[in-house]
């Protein structure tokens, strides 16, 4: 398949490196002359230099018999253009472009580009990969009287869901004042239900914050 | 009359004072708080700090009840995109998009802006007219 990547950066090179070991024919459009050098010298022949937005360095760089066009400069709105233009003008079937903030996204996909990657967001997805969701946020520790708030909120796979509070088996020294439902906050009582999604606010003392978080994690529940 | 002017330079200040003399109701983006200094003293509308290709900062500029936006940044992308989001996701009646470099003037039409300016283009066809003695300065407007 033709492939054209647009921005000759860290992005750009490792992308070539990797679908040219893969035997794709390809070409980087780079606007500055010192990078397409440096391109050049690694890559070979497959580095044109020029700005990736004008129609015409399109036109000679034969983007109508693209089957793919990657634009991964450091600009969005640069991105935009050279996808927009690849798909309305060269009638370029698949065009991917890389986003830095994640908000264009909503923006890019309304304005007809629907393949769009976003360093941010993927990494953000691994954030609340690896930091479990249901651990408990300290608000507030009084270390000298013992005791600490904290928040915890009520994930979607939990067993406690629809369970009042008094059957939560809350240990003796922690108290659940208030339940912050869609942003609006509750005073929960006895009988009170939880729903996932729900940020529980608890106050208790140090030593029983352990029982509260197995409570929150869905495991003592369980029995 | 409510106008956005996204871009405070040269072009985005002078119109910002002119419509702002006329009485009109003008908010200014830019993305350096510098630029404002250009809009003089006695300068009534609102000036807001940010880039104009974020939704956030164009409903914070009014943008849902203006009856224009004009699009004068240095990057002509940032105006195509901002025109863009503008036109299509705030629905401005009228979007107006300066370019600088003329070899995006294909790009620009490509996109269906409908309402393109640009100033190099005029200043060029003006500069050719009083040389050639045929002025066409209006031949920049598309």
């Amino acid at each position: 398949m033709y492939i054209i990547i647009i921005g000759g950066g860290k992005v750009g090179y490792y992308l070539s490196k990797t679908l040219l070991n893969q035997e794709h024919e390809l070409l980087i459009i780079e606007r500055d002359k010192r990078k397409c050098e440096a391109l050049t010298a690694e890559l070979g022949g497959v580095v044109q230099r020029g700005d990736g937005t004008d129609s015409l360095v399109m036109e000679e760089a034969g983007m109508a018999r693209a089957g793919l066009v990657v634009a991964v400069t450091g600009d969005d709105e640069d991105n935009l253009m050279i996808c927009q233009m690849a798909k309305k003008k060269f009638g370029v079937q698949r065009a991917i472009a890389r986003i830095n903030n994640p908000k264009n996204e909503h923006i890019f996909r309304i304005l007809g580009i629907d393949s769009t990657v976003s360093v941010t967001d993927l990494i953000l997805a691994q954030i609340e990969r690896e930091i479990p969701a249901h651990s408990l946020v300290h608000l507030l520790t009084l270390r000298e009287a013992g005791a600490t708030f904290i928040e915890a909120q009520v994930p979607a796979d939990s067993p406690i869901i629809g369970k009042p509070l008094r059957e939560l088996k809350i240990p003796d020294n922690c108290v659940i004042p208030l339940v912050i439902r869609k942003g609006k906050g509750i005073i929960p009582y006895g009988e009170t239900q939880l729903l996932a999604g729900d940020e529980v606010i608890a106050v208790t003392t140090l030593d029983q914050e352990g029982v509260l978080e197995q409570i929150f994690a869905g495991l003592s529940a369980k029995k | 009359m409510k106008v956005v002017i996204l871009g405070c330079g040269r072009l985005g200040s002078h119109l910002a004072r002119r419509f702002d003399r006329e009485g009109h109701e003008v908010t200014v983006i830019d993305r350096t708080s510098e630029s404002f200094a250009r809009l003089g003293a006695d300068f009534r509308g609102a000036m807001i700090l940010g880039t104009g290709i974020d939704e956030d900062v164009m409903r914070r500029a009014g943008i849902e009840r203006a009856d224009a936006f004009v699009a004068v940044t240095a990057g002509d992308n940032t105006n195509a995109m901002a025109a863009q989001i503008a036109k299509l996701i705030f629905q401005v009646p009228r979007v107006i998009a300066r370019f600088n470099d003329p070899v995006h003037e294909d790009t620009y039409h490509t996109l269906g802006l409908m309402e393109t300016i640009s100033p190099t283009i005029m200043g060029s066809n003006a500069i050719h007219g009083i040389v050639t003695g045929k002025f066409a300065a209006q031949e920049g407007k598309s």
